[in-house]
């Protein structure tokens, strides 16, 4: 709790036992979030990421504290897999003056630039030509840093969604698009919005690669990552990812997701990247039952000690809406 | 001192932003290689080269948002949009991201980006290429909003633009694009934003007015038997209300002239503003001259009738100082015959 989000990121990708911890701790986190909430301690709205903890670390783990990232209002996780602390996340959901952005913010909002967290996007869509503009400031300035839009499978049906990417590959940005396909945009099924059932494939309308991924998998998805970047880092311009995973919570805090198929959620829960991933750092011997169980119930006291924390701490004072409104 | 057409004052302050500083980049349909649609951006492919000079896919959401993670990570782009209306479909990127930016970051973040668009009617371009459409932004914290009024201002605001920390966007009068004055270079001609001018002085009435009407409104004084103070307002956030309210104080009358319906414009933040804070200088009824409520038509004697003239300035104003009383718009005469 008291590392950096640097040191975080470090850890994250220097270690696949932090992965794991990480993964459970984002899992963690999001069920105790969606629970204040209905608790009433929490005000607004929220949309958690449960079941996409892979994709979040996975790109973690391959990108740069100097890549820029721009994300989604279902942001938890990647804010978390990038580095932000629980406290900064936390508090910034729990609007108080030691979150992310002094408790302005809110769940949707978040932003730390020592990881390359950019302003979060409440927006479907708007992340996709400023991840784009990221690229652009490491072309003119020639460095070989690269920027990485993550946005939902609905926003593949938004303007933007067209308009980023096609700039990025006319002027082969360095830019990563990661399309996290959760198979839901808010209460529709991607097959009642979406014509097609790999949104990987539009990447051919761009003349650039579509790469499917198993996002349940933060190896697959790391390694994905690697060489996306890599051919942006060569200049060779943009990539599409389509990370197929799940989301096991409904859009937003009130939504119990009805409409889901019968059978559905078991099928995807089969394949948990949570415990697919356990299972592999403990046949790779990096884990034991044993020291997983103990990993888990260190981070849910840990969880159960920052809640406690944050709700002592302060809200900002009024002075605080006045702050930041310009440069 | 040299004279220059307004596109092309407005050619020389980017390019010697882009001569101090070399994170400012050009971007917009047809900007490179055609120098701009109206020549706004001539010359600047050939100085600065086609990594800082882009022309872009007719993709305003694309390359909008483009700079604003361009300026949120170090660069200052400059973004023609060519017609103001063809912000409609990047709004959000202006409005709700560039201008939360600072504040969604906590302060970490700082957008310093240009949206230069052409507005305004007398050209004949129809009712989709002819509108103002200043207030799509006016109610936005986090953004300034500068009108172009002149070659000279041109220059000013837009160099001062470029340097500002946040977003900001400057709308230039299409119909000025070819006018000629004399345009005063270097840094020392950077129009502070924020800062409204007084380009004509007098004693008979306040007239606030931005853009191309504040030609009109010079040409309205030359003509008139009364006298006024001419405050272009030449930036709308912040606009100057010191500016405003000093003048009103010494005059008693305000008078708005504004190249937009009647309805919603930014006249009426002006208005209210004085109304309260400067009400006990008022021996008149504030009056607004503006374009009827209707989109603007092309017809040439239609599109002339619809901008308020010099003429109708004067005579607004006349029997604004006859009666002591409101005087009725036009249209409302013409619909009473």
């Amino acid at each position: 709790m008291s590392s950096s989000p640097l040191e975080r990121r470090k850890a994250l990708q220097n270690d696949r036992v932090e992965r794991f911890r990480r993964m459970v701790e984002i899992r963690s986190f999001e069920d105790r979030v969606k629970g204040l909430f209905a608790e009433g301690i929490v005000h607004g709205t929220t949309h958690t990421c449960q079941g996409q903890e892979a994709v979040a670390v996975g790109i973690a783990a391959a990108a740069r504290p100097t890549d820029q990232v721009t994300c989604t209002y279902r942001g938890h996780g990647v804010a978390l897999a990038l580095g932000l602390t629980g406290e900064s996340v936390l508090a910034e959901i729990m609007g108080r003056v030691a979150g992310s952005v002094g408790g302005v913010g809110g769940s949707m909002h978040l932003c730390e630039p020592e990881v390359g967290l950019l302003p979060t996007f409440a927006i479907i869509g708007a992340g996709i030509p400023v991840a784009a503009g990221a690229a652009l400031t490491a072309q003119v300035n020639g460095t070989d840093d690269a920027a990485i839009a993550v946005f939902g499978d609905g926003a593949s049906n938004i303007g933007a969604f067209h308009e980023g990417i096609n700039l990025a590959a006319i002027w082969k940005l360095p830019v990563v698009f990661v399309c996290e396909n959760n198979q839901y945009g808010e209460y529709s099924r991607i097959d009642i919005t979406t014509p097609i059932e790999d949104l990987a494939d539009r990447a051919a309308s761009y003349g650039i690669p579509g790469v499917i991924v198993d996002g349940q998998d933060p190896d697959a998805v790391e390694q994905a990552m690697n060489e996306a970047l890599a051919r942006a880092r060569a200049g060779d311009g943009p990539s599409l990812l389509e990370a197929k995973t799940y989301r096991y919570a409904g859009h937003s805090r009130a939504d119990t997701a009805p409409y889901r198929i019968p059978g559905e959620f078991e099928r995807w829960y089969e394949r948990d990247p949570i415990n697919t991933f356990r299972a592999r750092l403990i046949d790779e011997g990096l884990l034991t039952a044993v020291s997983a169980e103990q990993l888990e119930e260190a981070v849910g006291v840990a969880l159960e000690e920052l809640v406690a924390h944050v709700k002592e701490s302060p809200f900002p004072e009024p002075a605080a809406m006045f702050r930041n409104v310009y440069a | 001192m040299p004279k220059m057409r307004m596109n092309q004052a407005i050619a020389a302050a980017i390019a010697d932003e882009m001569r101090a500083d070399p994170s400012v980049v050009v971007l917009g349909e047809d900007v490179a290689a055609a120098g701009g649609p109206f020549k706004t951006s001539d010359g600047l492919l050939d100085e600065f080269g086609p990594l800082r000079v882009r022309d872009t896919p007719i993709s305003e959401m694309g390359f909008v948002g483009a700079a604003v993670g361009a300026a949120s990570t170090g660069l200052r782009p400059v973004v023609e949009i060519m017609f103001v209306e063809f912000l409609g479909v990047a709004l959000d990127q202006v409005s709700t991201e560039a201008a939360k930016f600072h504040y969604l970051s906590g302060g970490k973040v700082s957008v310093p980006m240009v949206v230069r668009a052409s507005v305004g009617a007398g050209l004949g371009f129809g009712s989709q290429h002819s509108q103002t459409l200043e207030t799509w932004m006016f109610a936005t914290p986090g953004l300034k909003l500068a009108v172009a009024s002149s070659p000279q201002n041109a220059y000013g605001l837009i160099r001062s633009a470029i340097r500002d920390p946040n977003p900001v966007v400057v709308l230039e009068p299409r119909v000025l694009y070819a006018t000629r004055g004399d345009v005063e270079t270097g840094d020392d001609q950077l129009v502070p934003l924020g800062s409204a001018q007084l380009a004509g002085s007098g004693d008979d009435v306040t007239i606030v007015t931005l853009g191309a009407m504040v030609g009109t409104v010079l040409e309205a004084t030359a003509m008139a038997s009364w006298t006024a103070d001419v405050v272009d307002l030449r930036t709308l956030l912040p606009w100057d209300v010191g500016a405003v309210l000093s003048s009103v104080e010494r005059t008693g009358r305000l008078v708005l002239v504004e190249e937009s319906p009647l309805t919603g414009g930014w006249g009426v933040e002006v208005a209210a503003r004085v109304a309260g804070e400067g009400f006990r200088h008022l021996k008149a009824p504030i009056t607004r001259i503006t374009c009827p409520d209707v989109p603007v038509p092309f017809g040439k004697e239609l599109e002339a009738r619809f901008l308020p003239s010099a003429e109708y300035v004067v005579s607004q104003v006349d029997e604004l100082l006859a009666t002591g009383s409101l005087p009725a718009p036009w249209w409302t005469k013409e619909e009473a015959k």
